[in-house]
């Protein structure tokens, strides 16, 4: 069969969070369109929480994403913070840092092991796994269930969390429930070494593809960065994140209903494999293990690697979780009444807030009047950042792939839109194109 | 024979369908007694055959109704999921905002490139046979509503408000907190679990069928509530549902 002339439209790609398209056309052997278009519906939400309370942003905006919808509601609170000079305690904090380990952990073991194994096991879905491969899949299953229930405890609710409100929590856990998560995720660890086992002898199943591009993350001297710190790259120095809009640079594309980024080249990437990729000494032991396993070291150029990535950050996430307990522990709980509500004088200011979230960097900037009411908002979101990225790879692995059948090339194609993890209502919280 | 079982999402953030997803080894139990044969967001297979439709997201453009009209066609039952899909939900926030300005605030001179109408719940647009209410949707809840479709009842829906669950958990009314709370007119079914976790009702399961409107104005009156604090509350969660009114 001749593959001079080939076209791919593949409507709504699968396994994924959202609605995105992907065209491909080749012409005598050459490829002449090759795009990554987003029809996912709009949201308008920096227009909906204008007019808003600071008492209410983290509610709204965690409506962004039901997947990061803790991620969400953390950078939207620290923004109102900054925006109001609210400081909260070091317990708080560690709270919230577990709690955002729960939903990275949650979100990447939803990604890797539902949505990723699939396509290395041969499945369309996690489903007839369940029955080939029942062991494996209710390892998955067990550690996902343990960063659900970590949610529950710690912020009340896994999506679109209640406890977490500025300038603190309105209820915390015991020290006895705790204690029980401290053993319950020790005893999780021989699940995340068999998960990673097992992606270990399927990962030769990934295309061996490489792409030099840009990888930003935020960056801390002490810690492995996710609950806060400045931006880091794997091209430039970094920057404080009050210059974000210098490094995100989001610009409008007709074809797709997100927006896109870029910084020092055409595109960057955002995730776990950035992460990784500007802050792996950072890592906790186990987690450099995993790591290991795979030879994945800074600075890894193959996007199909961020499910592997994720998996790593599952090990740091728990062994971390386990150090954030210990702490709390050795300093004692401080209690507090029920229906705690911290005193908040709401004032005039702008705060501009970032968090590693399960797909990338998030920033929230929100501007107050005197009277607490929002008067402007703008939200970065992981994906979108992703999204200039994921088309620039497709360009580079096509010419790769081209004589393999139609059908690999699609598949390959996915897998390529999946390894991103791409969140596209997120992405698409604001925007819409008329197609015609 | 399995029933026949399909998600379809619209504008929402898909929190709803991660509530099945996250109902773990009960879901495995749950795939022995349905056949799933379309769900975009976890498997690649889709059929336009099936029996019963699980609808999340609110319909906000034109272009999207062809699609909801579809899915009506193809299913015996309709089941709209979480507040987006049930009464619009938040994105119905942007209704009571002028349209075009709404657009310039977020893309500024694209405007033009970009299409949107006011956000609405699937029943303004097709026949909705029944409501999971919530953001999220209650896991428990979806259960009770799943199993009582595969029994061939109408599952059974609280239509009284959040107070009644709130008393029964022995909360602090909000209202003696100083806070203000919309649980007297929003319908029950989540347990109260917001006040639970030391917080407020926000009303996202919507209003009751008939909300005791003469009660609410004395709470108001009691706690010196204006108007325009109530408007604003409201406007959260029942934009859609007011207007309809």
């Amino acid at each position: 069969m001749s593959k001079a002339n080939m076209s791919i439209s593949v409507h709504y790609v699968t396994r994924v969070e959202g609605h995105g398209n992907i065209y491909v056309n080749v012409k005598d052997g050459t490829v002449t369109k090759c795009e990554w278009n987003v029809s996912e519906a709009p949201r308008f939400f920096e227009s909906m929480v204008v007019g808003r309370k600071w008492s209410e942003l983290h509610h709204i905006t965690s409506r962004i994403c039901g997947i990061c919808s803790i991620g969400h509601t953390l950078t939207s609170l620290k923004a109102t913070e900054s925006a109001m000079g609210i400081a909260i305690s070091k317990q708080d904090l560690k709270l919230r840092k577990l709690a955002l380990h729960a939903e990275n952990m949650q979100s990447h073991v939803l990604h890797a092991g539902y949505l990723v194994l699939p396509d290395l096991m041969g499945a369309g879905s996690v489903i007839p796994l369940a029955s080939s491969n029942p062991s494996e899949v209710k390892t998955v299953i067990r550690l996902h269930r343990l960063a659900n229930e970590m949610s529950d405890m710690i912020c009340g609710r896994t999506t679109h969390p209640q406890r977490l409100i500025p300038g603190g929590f309105s209820k915390i856990p015991t020290e006895k429930e705790l204690a029980n998560l401290k053993k319950r995720l020790q005893d999780s660890i021989p699940d995340v070494q068999a998960v990673a086992n097992l992606f270990r002898q399927l990962v030769h199943k990934f295309p061996d593809f490489e792409r030099e591009t840009e990888f930003i993350a935020l960056t801390a001297p002490d810690e492995y960065a996710l609950y806060d710190g400045a931006l880091g790259s794997t091209d430039t120095k970094g920057a404080p994140i009050s210059e974000y809009l210098s490094y995100t640079n989001e610009y409008i594309v007709p074809i797709s209903t997100a927006k896109r980024a870029k910084h020092v080249r055409d595109s960057y990437m955002v995730g776990a494999l950035a992460r990784l990729n500007v802050n792996y000494d950072r890592l906790s032991p186990l987690a450099k293990e995993v790591a290991e396993m795979f030879k994945l070291r800074p600075v890894c150029h193959n996007p199909y690697m961020n499910s592997v990535a994720q998996l790593v950050e599952v090990a740091h996430g728990i062994e971390d979780s386990i150090k954030l307990i210990n702490e709390l522990e050795a300093d004692g709980l401080t209690k507090q009444a029920d229906y705690h509500r911290p005193k908040i004088e709401p004032k005039a200011g702008r705060g501009i807030s970032a968090t590693e979230v399960p797909r990338g960097l998030l920033i929230h900037d929100y501007s107050y009047n005197d009277n607490g009411v929002c008067t402007k908002a703008n939200c970065v979101i992981p994906t979108n950042q992703n999204h200039g990225n994921i088309e620039q790879d497709m360009k580079a692995i096509l010419p790769k792939i081209i004589k393999k059948p139609k059908k690999e090339i699609e598949l390959t194609l996915e897998m390529l839109v999946r390894a991103y993890d791409p969140c596209i209502s997120c992405s698409a919280h604001y925007l819409n194109v008329h197609f015609v | 024979m399995k029933p026949k079982v399909a998600f379809f999402d619209f504008a929402g953030c898909e929190g709803d369908q991660l509530q099945v997803a996250n109902l773990e080894e009960e879901l495995l139990d749950l795939l022995g007694q349905i056949e799933v044969v379309s769900f975009r967001e976890v498997m690649k297979e889709h059929s336009s055959e099936y029996d019963i439709a699980f609808v999340e997201g609110s319909c906000t453009r034109l272009a999207d109704e062809d699609r909801l009209k579809e899915i009506r066609k193809n299913a015996k039952v309709v089941v709209a999921l979480g507040s987006c899909a049930t009464i619009g939900g938040i994105n119905s926030l942007k209704n009571s905002k002028d349209p075009d300005e709404v657009r310039f605030t977020v893309y500024g001179d694209k405007a033009k490139w970009f299409d949107t109408y006011a956000a609405r719940p699937i029943d303004a647009v097709i026949p909705v046979d029944v409501y999971v209410h919530g953001c999220p949707i209650n896991r428990e809840e979806f259960l009770h509503v799943v199993k009582s479709l595969l029994l061939g009842k109408k599952p059974d829906i609280p239509n009284y408000p959040v107070c009644v669950e709130c008393k029964k958990n022995e909360n602090v009314c909000a209202f003696e907190r100083g806070e203000f709370c919309v649980g007297p007119v929003t319908r029950a079914g989540c347990d109260s679990c917001c006040v639970n976790e030391g917080t407020i009702c926000w009303g996202c399961r919507g209003l009751v069928d008939n909300p005791n409107e003469n009660s609410q104005k004395e709470v108001l009156l009691k706690y010196g509530l204006t108007v325009d604090e109530t408007i604003n509350k409201f406007r959260l969660y029942f934009g859609w549902q007011e207007r309809r009114k």
